[in-house]
């Protein structure tokens, strides 16, 4: 043939970490949780990755879209709060950290393609939860993000309550995570969860096996 | 919050919808929005009938460029009724989803449209057939379509039960239908619903401001 043998699609396609993450808030914490998987196309280069980064003890970030773009932002934020810390010599509050990684967001917005949640707890305001998609900075109950995240809307719509308590916030992460992962071909693998209140950061990985199932399954 | 995948080359007025069908205990329901919009930007019709008898306990939805929909709903009707009276006997509801797959695939590279036919026939019961755009067909017990179908597969996934009761299926229905129109900006108007048992038909509308609200509205 006269084609020119180019190699297998992974070699050239972008990594990106396809996937679902979500955040929630509770009375005196957070939730965080994700799939692990990472493709590059149609292939998949890391179906382990935990894609709950810590930015500071109690502050995690949720990775999605370019996965070296998510990396390197979760990284410099990583830097950044350590210094802020040690200047303001106590923790530094979520919406800090939440302003940080908003502020890369924003200022490189043509060149990188990557959304981070960003939740946590501090002493001021407890737990909460910003999303910073495209450079914005928006404190919401809960978030959902990356493309699994679509299959879900209606799910977490219908399902969100206020004032659930940290076990249900726990059942609700996993059951959307679940969801999302059967549904979407860049979001599969493990779920990792992540619980931050006042005494720590938890973290937790439920293996596919343990994961909810549904009615066709 | 990722873009999710606009029918942009759909030309022309396309139905940007949600669509559903689902089985309970003794019939089924099928369901859809009313909007029909140009482009993804002008609303041309804020209660458009998608939900169009083909016989008399067979029922289909459309979704994609209406003009197909409408050219094939007519052509399937027609074949219907001459099946029917060449048969002696009312048609099967694999018999209309046939009829709608052949022209489907037949014409596969001029049209671009999608249907789910439901009904009840005295041989296999309730039925749910779906017909996919380039001419697949597969039965389900539940199936949903359109633009908005993507916001609320973890719902229907979560939610939906084989042996619900007609009251239950129905609520079910409406719940479904409203995430969508909620989360999808080219799903909206009013529900369209028609419950198909033994019995016979029954249409249920349902204004825009008493459908069922959620947690932010």
């Amino acid at each position: 043939m006269l084609e020119e043998d180019t190699g297998p699609g992974w070699l050239s396609e972008e990594v990106k970490t396809g996937t679902t993450i979500i955040a929630i808030e509770y009375n005196g914490g957070v939730v965080l949780g994700s799939d692990s998987r990472v493709s590059a196309g149609e292939a998949v280069m890391n179906r382990v990755m935990n894609k709950l980064s810590p930015l500071h003890d109690k502050i995690y970030c949720a990775l999605s879209g370019s996965a070296a773009d998510a990396q390197t932002i979760a990284e410099i934020v990583n830097y950044q709060l350590d210094v802020h810390s040690l200047e303001i010599g106590e923790d530094p509050q979520v919406r800090s950290a939440a302003t940080l990684v908003r502020n890369i967001s924003y200022k490189y917005k043509e060149e990188l393609s990557a959304h981070l949640i960003v939740a946590g707890w501090d002493r001021r305001d407890g737990g909460q939860v910003f999303a910073t998609l495209n450079g914005l900075l928006t404190r919401q109950p809960f978030a959902i993000g990356g493309s699994g995240s679509s299959y879900v809307y209606g799910f977490v719509d219908a399902e969100y309550r206020r004032g659930m308590s940290k076990e249900e916030c726990q059942q609700f992460v996993v059951n959307t995570l679940s969801l999302a992962m059967n549904r979407d071909g860049s979001s599969g693998g493990v779920a990792y969860m992540v619980t931050i209140d006042e005494q720590k950061a938890e973290e937790k990985v439920i293996l596919g096996s343990d994961l909810p199932t549904f009615f066709d399954q | 919050m990722e873009k999710h995948y606009t029918n942009s080359q759909v030309k022309g007025v396309s139905t940007g919808t949600t669509i559903l069908a689902a089985t309970f205990d003794g019939g089924v329901v099928i369901g859809s929005d009313s909007r029909a919009s140009i482009g993804g930007e002008y609303v041309s019709s804020k209660t458009i009938n998608k939900v169009i008898q083909v016989h008399d306990r067979i029922f289909c939805c459309i979704a994609g460029s209406l003009a197909d929909a409408q050219a094939v709903t007519k052509a399937a009707k027609f074949h219907l009724a001459f099946h029917s009276v060449q048969m002696e006997t009312p048609p099967l509801v694999i018999s209309a989803a046939s009829v709608l797959k052949e022209l489907c695939y037949k014409n596969k590279d001029e049209l671009q449209a999608g249907f789910i036919t439901a009904g009840w026939d005295r041989k296999k019961g309730a039925q749910v057939y779906v017909v996919s755009l380039g001419g697949m067909l597969v039965r389900q017990p539940i199936t949903i379509g359109g633009s908005g179908s993507t916001y609320i597969y973890g719902y229907v996934d979560a939610k939906y039960k084989p042996d619900m009761s007609r009251d239950e299926c129905l609520q079910f229905a409406l719940n479904a239908l409203s995430l969508a129109m909620g989360r999808d900006n080219v799903s909206g108007g009013v529900a369209n619903l028609a419950v198909i048992t033994e019995e016979g038909v029954e249409h249920v509308v349902v204004p825009g401001d008493k459908l069922p609200r959620f947690h932010d509205e």
